[in-house]
């Protein structure tokens, strides 16, 4: 078990930069826009003489609805949301670059020759990249995440208090702390869902001499091709398209989180209905939401799928032989 | 005795080439044996078998393991420096102690902070900032901590300048090595090694063509300088080899009698390198 830790700990260390570093830049660089934004927005209300805020919004607030109270709400968390958003997107270029490394780039500077003389065993080797991919890098983008989130609450609340609305009670019409808890929730599914595609560029990036990158998107993208082309589908009276998002997606696209709305039938309906219901984009990512894939098929299949797929990538680490 | 690792009927073919082809050997605890070939006699592969980082034939036995299958409760016991520069560039200094000496159970962080001490290494530097020296420096470091039964080493010192090819032999053989401890080396600077191997292994095309210890080997080997007018009568006595120094003849003998030999002229006994010259005759050719 203390191995295991060091060796999720040594995958920390060699990929700081993606890992950390990415999503915290992503986050200061999305924050410092739109500072530039609220200042842009602030000297051009003054040089015009338009005057936000002050009674009238004061007037506006305590005449509003429930429901239009609701709406700024939903305003403020998709505030929130929306550097996640963006943070999200950067950690599936990080899990899927990563997992592509994860079991090459050893190989090919022949560090795997030190990291072999050592005591340690393939399967947990293999294991701790495993989990740095769909548990280690997830978190530390969700903990970024909601702390650049906050922070760009607190800013928007700063700016608007200056306007003399009440900040804690503009606050108070957010949901901080149920976006943290759906957030941090939503990081087993993650991992999870991801697992497929994981899997496969780490089966890829074990088995290939040269060039990983190539073959494990080749591969599939090329038997995709193919199926499209002979109709291959239509034997099990299903369309080409079915291929296309069940193994070509799953095995290329799900470490972006969010992709099973597009990739799983379910998920994309109940998050239509949910969404319309709620009118709060918080609905997207809650845990009713998150969970309800763990009633997929499309989801245990990947799962399954991705045991065999690591299963095979612990048995090239030990066969390849090209040093 | 205890046999530290033995082979027998070792094989281990490549596409095309046979690498290994049917080779035998005993290694005993406390020595130091030299494994010398030319450039792809199938001394690496050799190596790679020992350590469980290649598939072959046959039966091998390290430290009563079988490398293919226990390789994991093996490398307790093994250590191995494969070439310079394998260390991984990300790595800092204090991070290759951390990682080391939480991983493996014989590791002495004491004894390599020590040993550190004595180079100009910094514990935040990365090994991209080093040269190649400085890289075995590490290396060294990390592994001379290790308390291990079987040291594999497979050039590791090459491309090193002369100071520290010097002082890497000078450190395994004062701070590293005991009684205990075996050592198997691989280099094509056999001049630099000779004075501390105990044993001597040569092999060719993937078979042993000689295995010894140095002992034996100065009494089978021997080397006669002798002048123009007893050349031919050496001659018949089919040498190994033959060369011209200062107008005199050397000649290298195979369990020749030294009695004969001594009458013939000034006798000593080869240098590695020369028996190696002489022993590999025809390799490329």
């Amino acid at each position: 078990m203390k191995t295991f830790y060091w060796l999720v700990k040594r995958e920390f260390w060699e990929n700081r930069g993606g890992f950390l570093w990415a999503p915290v830049v992503t986050g200061v660089v999305f924050l410092v826009l739109n500072v530039m934004a609220i200042v842009a927005a602030e000297v051009m209300s003054a040089r015009h003489g338009i005057q936000i805020g002050g009674n009238n919004f004061r007037e506006m607030i305590a005449k509003a609805s429930d429901g239009d109270l609701a709406q700024v709400g939903a305003a403020l968390d998709m505030t929130m949301l929306s550097s996640m958003g963006l943070i999200t997107i950067v950690l599936g270029f990080v899990v899927f670059f990563y997992s592509l490394g994860s079991l090459y780039d050893d190989r090919r500077d022949r560090s795997v020759l030190f990291w072999k003389s050592l005591p340690l065993s393939n399967t947990g080797t293999v294991l701790s990249k495993v989990v740095s991919a769909v548990v280690l890098a997830p978190a530390i983008a969700v903990v970024v995440g909601i702390a650049v989130g906050l922070l760009q609450l607190v800013i928007f609340a700063l700016v608007l208090s200056f306007h003399g609305i009440n900040m804690w009670e503009l606050l108070t019409l957010a949901h901080p702390m149920r976006a943290v808890a759906s957030l941090l929730s939503s990081i087993p599914v993650y991992a999870l869902w991801a697992a497929p595609a994981v899997g496969w560029l780490m089966l890829c990036s074990a088995w290939a001499r040269s060039k990983p990158f190539l073959w494990a998107v080749a591969a599939p993208v090329v038997t995709g091709l193919m199926v499209t082309w002979f109709g291959i589908m239509g034997v099990f009276n299903e369309s080409a398209l079915w291929f296309w998002s069940n193994i070509v997606g799953r095995v290329l696209l799900s470490v972006f989180p969010g992709s099973h709305f597009a990739m799983d039938k379910h998920a994309f309906r109940s998050m239509a209905g949910d969404l319309g219901e709620a009118h709060n984009p918080l609905a997207l990512i809650s845990p009713t939401q998150t969970y309800a894939l763990l009633g997929s098929p499309n989801l245990w299949i990947g799962v399954a799928a991705a045991v065999a797929m690591i299963a095979a990538a612990i048995w090239f680490r030990r066969v390849r032989d090209d040093s | 005795m205890n046999a530290i690792v033995s082979a027998s009927g070792l094989r281990k073919h490549y596409k095309n080439t046979t690498a290994l082809d049917g080779v035998d050997f005993r290694i005993e605890s406390g020595r130091i044996v030299g494994l010398i070939g030319p450039n792809g006699a199938g001394k690496t592969t050799a190596l790679k078998a020992i350590l469980g980082l290649t598939d072959f034939e046959g039966r091998l036995d390290v430290l009563g393991f079988d490398p293919r299958t226990q390789r994991d409760r093996l490398m307790e016991q093994v250590c191995f420096i494969a070439d310079v520069a394998v260390l991984p560039r990300w790595i800092r200094v204090r991070e290759a102690v951390d990682f080391v000496a939480n991983v493996h159970p014989r590791f002495d962080r004491a004894k390599c902070e020590r040993f550190l001490a004595r180079t100009k290494l910094t514990p935040d530097q990365r090994v991209k900032q080093m040269s190649k020296g400085m890289i075995v420096q590490l290396h060294l470091a990390l592994v001379m901590a290790i308390d291990a039964r079987l040291l594999v080493l497979d050039e590791p010192t090459l491309g090193l300048d002369i100071l520290y090819r010097k002082q890497f032999y000078q450190s395994l053989l004062e701070d590293y090595f005991d009684e205990n401890k075996t050592i198997i080396v691989t280099t094509h600077q056999v001049e630099e090694i000779e004075h501390i191997l105990t044993d001597l292994m040569f092999i060719r095309d993937g078979k042993i063509v000689l295995d010894s210890d140095m002992d034996a080997v100065g009494e089978r080997f021997i080397e006669v300088m002798v002048g123009a007018d007893k050349a031919d009568a050496a001659r018949s006595m089919k040498p190994l080899d033959e060369r011209q120094v200062f107008g005199k003849s050397i000649f290298l003998f195979d369990g020749a009698d030294r009695a004969t030999l001594e009458a013939m002229g000034e006798v000593r006994r080869p240098s590695v390198s020369d028996l190696f010259v002489a022993t590999m005759k025809g390799t490329y050719a």
